[in-house]
């Protein structure tokens, strides 16, 4: 079997685990929508102005998706290394990244259904109204910029055991959402902050994002920045997963 | 030149822990092989090294004549989780499915569910298993790939009589069919029903490799205590016997081949013992005797 059908299994049983245990699942779904209703709708500068409106949306889709993959890959991965499932799993043949990349496409599977509320409330209560192609084309985006957080989640879930990865991931979790422009939007920082920021994945799939959704396009250097981030982020998590011998007690 | 599994000077160490210490070893086709040995002797780090999970520290382990790090050499490996943790949430129907599409030729699933008396736990998940169900679905996922050569970790941990005859006659039944079976346990009477070849393994180096019958006529061991006597005095009444004393109740205990021999002798030299018992010897005290040398 080709490492892609193998890949569509993974998925497919692991949105079967995630349906059956869906309480699991309702903080990813029902967090990003919670969290723009209590701090974004109250703001009717940002609300009643089309363009702000817009990209606050768009922040805040980016900011589910990079929760979701923080958190779902990250604390999933490294509770799996804690059992002896995961071990078995890696005896048998077939490509070794199928699970990983399975883990991932559940995950960004789950973030694209969370984000459904969060557009519908976004259209009916703001002034947000990107053309449908824009629309289309930032939803596009969101899922393939959210890759370099899925891979920090892949870093995370290999490297910490289950307790430690909730601690980092939080940790990374905030300075990622604050760094990357998600809570305070850029336009507020100082300089040096918005300079530092810039070098953040999460920053560049912001700028790419609202970007896509307000038709202005993306600068470049989140462009250069996110794919160098990728193949960086992606090289890590290969080289982690293939040393990695299993969860180890001192 | 066809061995399955050829590891060559194997040695594996955790920190400053010795687990592997040097193990040469060939598995052959069609073969059924039990590793024995107390816990801690190294039988999982050998199985976790053949499969791929773990590196060597130094020496050379080959599977199926490659790198059992690459995915193409374990294509005809089954192996079985060591304890029970199958998925919870998944039905036992997609565990076989899941496991069977990582395989090129996956074998007739409904072959495996009568063998191994899957049919009625298929549409259960996972978590709603018995310990002892949950057991057989874990061995039956090692055939589930058709494999040549499987790896059973402690197949039978855990389970009721019944139910480990139930999984001994299905892998038997696999074992006549073709495939090799390499399994690990500490409990003799397991490798009994099952092995032609036994390895035995402590303190992570092969003791002895044999026939079945010729390890269990030498790990078979009867365990003698009894009071009135000093270990000197028993000594000399078993040469071959590990014995200990326990100095707060001055109760010797010994461990020897022949129990009966000993009693004769022991009755005829006229020493005033008292409180005499014989057992059987566990595996562990056996292994006593083993390593010092009396094999």
């Amino acid at each position: 079997m080709s490492a892609l059908a193998l890949t569509v299994v993974h998925t497919k049983y692991n949105l079967l685990e995630t349906a059956r245990v869906p309480i699991a699942v309702i903080g990813s779904l029902a967090f990003p929508t919670l969290a723009f209703c209590l701090f974004v709708l109250p703001q009717r500068t940002v609300v009643e102005n089309p363009e702000y409106a817009t990209a606050a949306v768009a922040s805040m889709v980016v900011f589910a998706f990079m929760s979701a993959s923080l958190f779902s890959i990250g604390l999933d991965l490294s509770e799996q290394r804690a059992k002896p499932w995961a071990p078995y799993l890696r005896t048998l043949p077939g490509a070794a990244g199928a699970r990983i990349a399975g883990l991932m496409a559940s995950t960004l599977i789950v973030a694209a259904v969370a984000m459904v509320p969060l557009l519908v409330i976004g259209g009916l209560f703001t002034a947000a109204a990107p053309e449908p192609l824009d629309l289309l084309a930032a939803i596009g985006f969101v899922i393939v910029t959210a890759v370099p957080s899925a891979l920090i989640g892949v870093i995370i879930g290999t490297t910490c055991g289950p307790k430690a990865a909730i601690a980092v991931t939080q940790v990374a979790m905030f300075l990622l959402a604050f760094g990357g422009g998600l809570f305070l939007p850029p336009l507020l920082f100082p300089d040096w902050l918005d300079l530092v920021s810039k070098f953040l994945p999460v920053r560049q799939a912001r700028e790419i994002v609202v970007g896509a959704a307000l038709g202005t396009g993306a600068p470049a250097w989140a462009l250069l920045g996110i794919l160098a981030w990728t193949v960086v982020l992606g090289v890590l998590a290969v080289w982690l997963y293939r040393r990695d011998e299993g969860r180890r007690y001192r | 030149m066809n061995a399955l599994i050829r590891t060559e000077s194997l040695v594996k160490r955790f920190g400053d822990v010795t687990a592997l210490d040097g193990v040469t070893l060939e598995i052959h086709p069609g073969e059924c092989v039990g590793l024995l040995g107390p816990n801690g002797a190294g039988k999982t780090t050998l199985l976790t090294l053949v499969e791929g999970l773990r590196t060597p520290t130094s020496g050379t382990v080959a599977l199926f004549g490659g790198d059992p790090r690459d995915a193409a050499s374990r294509v005809r490996l089954g192996t079985t989780p060591q304890t029970t943790a199958l998925p919870e949430a998944l039905k036992v129907r997609e565990v076989l499915d899941l496991v069977g599409a990582h395989y090129p030729r996956p074998a007739d699933v409904s072959r495996i569910v009568d063998e191994f008396g899957l049919d009625e736990l298929l549409g259960k998940q996972c978590g709603a298993l018995s310990g002892g169900q949950q057991r057989r679905v874990a061995v039956a996922l090692a055939f589930v790939g058709d494999p040549d050569l499987v790896l059973l970790d402690e197949p039978t941990t855990g389970l009721d009589v019944d139910a480990r005859r139930r999984l001994w006659d299905a892998v038997r039944a696999r074992n006549a069919a073709g495939c090799a079976v390499v399994m690990t346990s500490h409990h003799l009477e397991e490798i009994e029903q099952l092995a032609q070849r036994v390895v035995v393994i402590d303190e992570g180096v092969v003791r002895a490799d044999d026939t079945l019958a010729a390890i269990v006529s030498g790990v078979a061991r009867r365990r003698v205590t009894l009071a009135g006597l000093d270990a000197a005095q028993v000594e000399s009444l078993a040469p071959d016997a590990a014995v200990t004393i326990d100095p707060d109740t001055g109760t010797v205990t010994a461990v020897l081949a022949d129990s009966d021999a000993f009693v004769r002798r022991l009755v005829a030299s006229d020493l005033p013992f008292s409180g005499l018992a014989v057992r059987g010897a566990t595996l562990e005290e056996a292994f006593l005797t083993l390593t010092k040398g009396a094999v």
